[in-house]
C-alpha cells in the first residue's frame, strides 16, 4: 500500500457553479405573461424538520413503538453491492415478510431507509433526499463494512468514510458483505431497539440538523437542492 | 498473420517495432497525426471492426498520455492495440466518434478521468461519472486519492493500516534491524 | 401468430430534415421523467433521463457514476496481490470474471504457468458464476414484466447455487477464488452429487419458467418486436456477448479465442435471429441449459487430482517487468477484459476494465430508447443485461 504524498494539496476551494436550470430566470408562459422562476425557492418546500413529540402516556408511546417495530417497510433504493443480498430476503428461503418487513417503490410509503453499501458522493446526495422524503418515524441502517469506517474503499477519493456524519445510524450491520442471515439478525435487533424506544434518528436529525448538514455540505460540492426537501 | 499485417501498414505508416503479447494480440506505436487514416484503414480494409477499448495510460515522468486504441478483429480473432503517445501538458486527442458511435463514451470518460480533449466529441464536456468534482482529474498520476480522502472525509478513529512488508517483517523476524531506505 | 405492433405515430412530433428532432422544453409539449436512480425498473443503482411527449419517449440519456469508487485508482495504490481482493467488488452479480481476467493477465505478464486442474476449476466457478448471474437476469426481466413468481423462483435457485459456491469458496457473493497462480483450493468431497442435485432442480424450475413465461401472451405481446437492435449497428456500437448472438451473430469467445480449458469441451453457440426482447431473453435461457451442460461436463472430465496452485514469487516483494497485455472472455453480458500496464515496480502502473455495459448502457441504450414507449424502457434496459457498476467502476 502506498503512502501518500504530503505534498498534494486539496485543489477544492472552487466553488461549482450552479446548473443552468437551477438559476433564477424570467420565463415567458404560453399565455404571454411574464414571471420570475427561482428554482430551488420555488419547486420546494423549505421547511426544517421537526422533532416527533412523545406520546402523553407511556403505555401509548410502548404501543406505538410496538405497531412500528412491526411495519418496518424499507425504501428499494440499492445504493450499493449489498442490494444483490436483499433480493434473497424477499423470497421464501429467508422470507423477511415473516418480520413484517417489506420493500416499498416510493420513499413515501417507507420507514426504514437500508444503506446498502459504500456510498459515492453523487449516491449520498439522492440517498439524502430519500431519508428527507420519509415520513417520521424513520429508521437508517447501514449495511456493510464500507458504511462503518470506508472498508475496502478506505482511500478512495469518492466515497464517505462514515455515514453516520451524514445521516442518524440507528444500526449497522457488519461484513463485506453480510449474509442474509446477518441482515436478518440486524432486523430483529433494530426491532428490539424501537421497541424500547431507543431509535431517535430522526428526531436527532432534526435536533443536529444545523451540523447535518454542514456536513453533508462539506463533501457534496454542487448542492443544488433546498436544505430540506420533504 | 499478425507479421504481415504490421510489414504492409509499416509501408504507408510510420510504426514503431511492434510488441507481439500473443499470437492474437499486438501492440504497436503509430503517430497520432496518422492515426485517423490508420484506424480507418485498418477498420475498411484489413477487418478489425470492433473496437474493444480506447483509455490512456499516464506516464508521469516521461510527461506523456499513451493513448491505446483496442481494435479486434473477430472473423480473424486478431487484435491490434494502437498506442498513441501525446504530450501531458494540454493533452488533446483526435476524437473518433464519427467512425465508432461507442468512442462516445469512452472519451468522455478520459476527458473527465484525466483531462484529456477531445473537441467536436459530443457531450464530451459534460459530466459523466463525477459531480461537482473541483479537483483535477483523479486518474492522474499525480493525484493522490489517500491524501484527498483524508482532506476530505472524517475517519472514524481506531482503524490501524499496516504496510504488509514492514508488518510481515516485524512479526517474522522481529531482531532483524529494519533495513536502510533505498 | 403476428401481432399489429405498429404505433400511430403521425402525431407524434416528427424529426427535422437532418433527422434531429428539435425540443424546446418551454413549450410545455414534452416532459423530463427521470427514471432512477431510486425507481425498481432500472438496473442498479443508475437512471435513465427521458424526454417524453405523450407516452412516447423521445430521447434519452443515460446518467451513470453512483457506484464509482475509483476502482482503478485504487488498483494503482495496491501492490499485485493486495489488487485480488478488490477486483471481484468491481462486479456485484458476476464477480469471478473479474477474477480471472486480472490473474490470467498478471500470469501473462509475470509468466507464471498455471496447473491443469486449477484452469478446470476456473472454468468451473466461472459457468457457476454465469448460471447465477443469467438467473438475475431471468429474474430481472420477469420483474420488469410484472411476472413476479418467475423473480421468486429464480432468486431461490441462485441461492442453491450460492451455497455450493460457499461450500467451495467460503463466500456466497464475492469468492475471491480465482488468485494469480491458480484457485484457492481442491472441490470438497461429495461436490459433484450436491451440484447435481441443484442443477436437477434448476431445470425443474426452468420448465415451468418455459410454461408461465414464454408461452404467456402478455409476455410475448409486451416483448416481441420491441427494443430492436438493427444487426448493423452490432460493430459501430460495440455489441457483444449474448446481445450480438440474438442478432444472429454467432460470435462467441469461448469458441473464437478459446481460454481456460474450452477448447476441451463440447458445446453450442446459441444464436437467435430476431433481435428483439424476446430473442434476447430466449438466447439467455438456451444459454442456462448449455451452462448446466457445461458445468456436468466439467464435473466428469476435469482431473481428479493434482496441484491448484502454481509457485509465485514472494508477493510483498513481487515486481513484474514493464508490459501491457489484454484479457477478455466472454460473460454472460458480452466481452469482459481487462487491460493491464506494468512498468516494473510493485504496483500496476494502469489498470482498465472493459465491462461489456459500458457500450451497452451508454451508447447504444441513448440510440434505442428514443421512439419506444415509456413503458417498454425498463424492459429494453433489462433486456440488455446491463450491470452500472462495470460502466462506472
Amino acid at each position: 500500500m502506498k503512502h501518500f504524498d504530503p505534498t498534494f494539496k486539496k485543489d477544492t476551494e472552487k466553488e461549482f457553479p450552479l446548473r443552468e436550470e437551477m438559476r433564477p430566470r424570467t420565463v415567458e408562459t404560453p399565455d404571454g405573461q411574464t414571471i420570475e422562476i427561482e428554482p430551488l425557492k420555488d419547486y420546494f418546500c423549505e421547511a426544517p424538520p421537526k422533532v416527533h413529540p412523545k406520546a402523553y402516556s407511556k403505555i401509548v408511546e410502548d404501543f406505538y413503538n410496538w405497531a412500528r417495530a412491526e411495519s418496518l417497510w424499507i425504501l428499494g433504493f440499492g445504493t450499493g453491492c449489498g442490494a444483490i443480498e436483499m433480493r434473497p430476503l424477499m423470497t421464501p428461503r429467508f422470507d423477511a415478510y415473516r418480520w413484517g418487513i417489506q420493500w416499498r417503490p416510493t420513499p413515501r410509503q417507507s420507514n426504514l431507509l437500508m444503506i446498502s453499501g459504500y456510498l459515492s458522493i453523487k449516491t449520498l446526495k439522492r440517498a439524502i433526499r430519500a431519508y428527507e422524503q420519509m415520513q417520521q418515524p424513520k429508521y437508517v441502517v447501514g449495511l456493510g463494512s464500507c458504511t462503518i469506517n470506508g472498508g475496502m474503499y478506505w482511500d478512495s477519493y469518492n466515497t464517505i468514510k462514515r455515514l453516520d456524519d451524514y445521516l442518524p445510524v440507528d444500526m449497522y450491520i457488519a461484513g463485506c458483505m453480510p449474509r442474509p442471515e446477518a441482515l436478518l439478525a440486524g432486523f430483529v435487533a433494530l426491532k428490539k431497539i424501537i421497541k424500547a424506544g431507543k431509535a431517535e434518528g430522526a428526531n436527532l436529525y432534526a435536533e443536529n440538523f444545523a451540523q447535518y448538514k454542514a456536513n453533508q455540505k462539506a463533501v457534496i460540492k454542487d448542492w443544488d437542492m433546498p436544505d430540506y426537501s420533504w | 498473420m499478425m507479421k504481415d499485417l504490421i510489414a504492409k501498414l509499416k509501408k504507408h505508416y510510420k510504426l514503431t517495432e511492434p510488441d507481439y503479447r500473443r499470437a492474437d494480440l499486438t501492440f504497436v506505436t503509430a503517430q497520432k497525426d496518422e492515426l485517423r487514416s490508420l484506424l480507418i484503414a485498418l477498420r475498411d480494409i484489413e477487418g478489425f471492426t470492433h473496437l474493444v477499448l480506447l483509455t490512456a495510460v499516464d506516464w508521469l515522468e516521461e510527461g506523456l498520455f499513451q493513448l491505446t486504441y483496442m481494435l479486434n478483429n473477430r472473423a480473424a480473432n486478431r487484435t491490434l492495440a494502437l498506442r498513441v503517445m501525446i504530450p501531458r501538458a494540454n493533452a488533446v486527442g483526435d476524437t473518433i466518434h464519427d467512425l465508432w458511435p461507442t468512442a462516445e463514451t469512452y472519451q468522455r470518460e478520459l476527458r473527465e478521468m484525466f483531462g484529456i480533449d477531445f473537441p467536436g466529441s459530443p457531450r464530451v464536456n459534460d459530466e459523466f461519472i463525477l459531480e461537482g468534482w473541483t479537483d483535477m482529474p483523479p486518474y492522474r498520476r499525480d493525484f493522490d486519492s489517500l491524501a484527498y480522502s483524508l482532506q476530505t472525509y472524517r475517519e472514524r478513529p481506531g482503524r490501524v493500516t499496516h504496510d504488509p512488508r514492514e508488518h510481515m517483517k516485524k512479526a517474522l523476524y522481529p531482531d532483524q534491524k529494519p533495513e536502510a531506505a533505498k | 401468430m403476428m401481432f399489429n405492433l405498429k404505433t400511430d405515430r403521425s402525431q407524434y412530433p416528427q424529426p427535422g430534415p437532418d433527422g434531429k428532432l428539435e425540443i424546446d422544453l418551454e413549450t410545455g409539449k414534452y416532459l423530463k421523467l427521470w427514471q432512477g436512480p431510486n425507481h425498481p425498473g432500472i438496473t442498479g443503482n443508475m437512471s435513465v433521463e427521458l424526454t417524453v411527449c405523450g407516452d412516447e419517449v423521445v430521447a434519452g440519456k443515460t446518467h451513470v457514476g453512483y457506484l464509482h469508487r475509483g476502482f482503478e485508482k485504487l488498483m494503482e495504490r495496491r501492490s499485485f496481490i493486495q489488487v485480488f481482493p478488490i477486483v471481484c467488488r468491481v462486479c456485484v452479480p458476476e464477480p469471478d470474471f473479474n477474477e480471472y481476467c486480472y490473474a490470467a493477465a498478471v500470469e501473462e505478464l509475470a509468466g507464471i504457468k498455471v496447473p491443469e486442474l486449477a484452469n478446470w476449476m476456473r472454468t468451473l466457478i466461472l459457468e457457476m458464476g454465469r448460471f447465477n448471474s443469467y438467473m438475475m437476469f431471468l429474474g430481472g426481466i420477469s420483474g420488469a414484466l410484472g411476472l413476479g413468481v418467475v423473480g421468486q423462483w429464480m432468486t431461490y435457485v441462485r441461492d442453491l447455487m450460492l451455497d455450493r459456491f460457499e461450500e467451495l469458496t467460503g463466500a456466497r457473493i464475492y469468492h475471491m477464488f480465482i488468485l494469480p497462480g491458480g484457485v484457492r483450493g481442491h472441490l470438497p468431497d461429495g461436490f459433484a452429487g450436491r451440484m447435481e442435485e441443484v442443477l436437477r432442480t434448476a431445470e425443474k424450475y426452468l420448465a415451468d419458467v418455459e410454461k408461465v413465461m414464454f408461452r404467456n401472451a402478455v409476455y410475448k405481446r409486451r416483448t416481441k418486436g420491441i427494443g430492436v437492435i438493427d444487426p448493423k449497428l452490432f460493430e459501430p456500437y460495440g455489441v457483444t456477448g449474448p446481445n450480438a448472438r440474438a442478432g444472429g451473430v454467432a460470435k462467441d469467445l469461448r469458441k473464437d479465442a478459446p481460454y481456460l480449458v474450452y477448447n476441451e469441451l463440447d458445446f453450442e453457440v446459441q444464436t437467435g435471429k430476431d433481435s428483439d426482447i424476446h430473442t434476447r431473453v430466449d438466447v439467455r435461457y438456451r444459454d442456462i441449459h448449455q451452462s448446466i451442460a457445461l458445468i456436468r461436463q466439467i464435473l466428469q472430465k476435469m482431473p481428479k487430482d493434482g496441484p491448484v496452485m502454481a509457485k509465485i514469487p514472494n508477493v510483498l516483494h513481487w515486481q513484474i517487468p514493464r508490459g501491457e497485455t489484454y484479457i477478455k472472455g466472454e460473460s454472460s453480458r458480452g466481452e469482459y477484459g481487462y487491460y493491464l500496464v506494468t512498468d516494473g515496480s510493485g504496483y500496476p502502473r494502469r489498470i482498465n476494465v472493459r465491462g461489456p455495459s459500458y457500450t451497452h448502457a451508454m451508447a447504444l441504450l441513448e440510440h434505442l430508447i428514443p421512439g419506444t414507449n415509456i413503458s417498454d424502457v425498463a424492459q429494453l434496459m433489462v433486456s440488455l443485461h446491463t450491470y452500472p457498476p462495470e460502466i462506472e467502476r
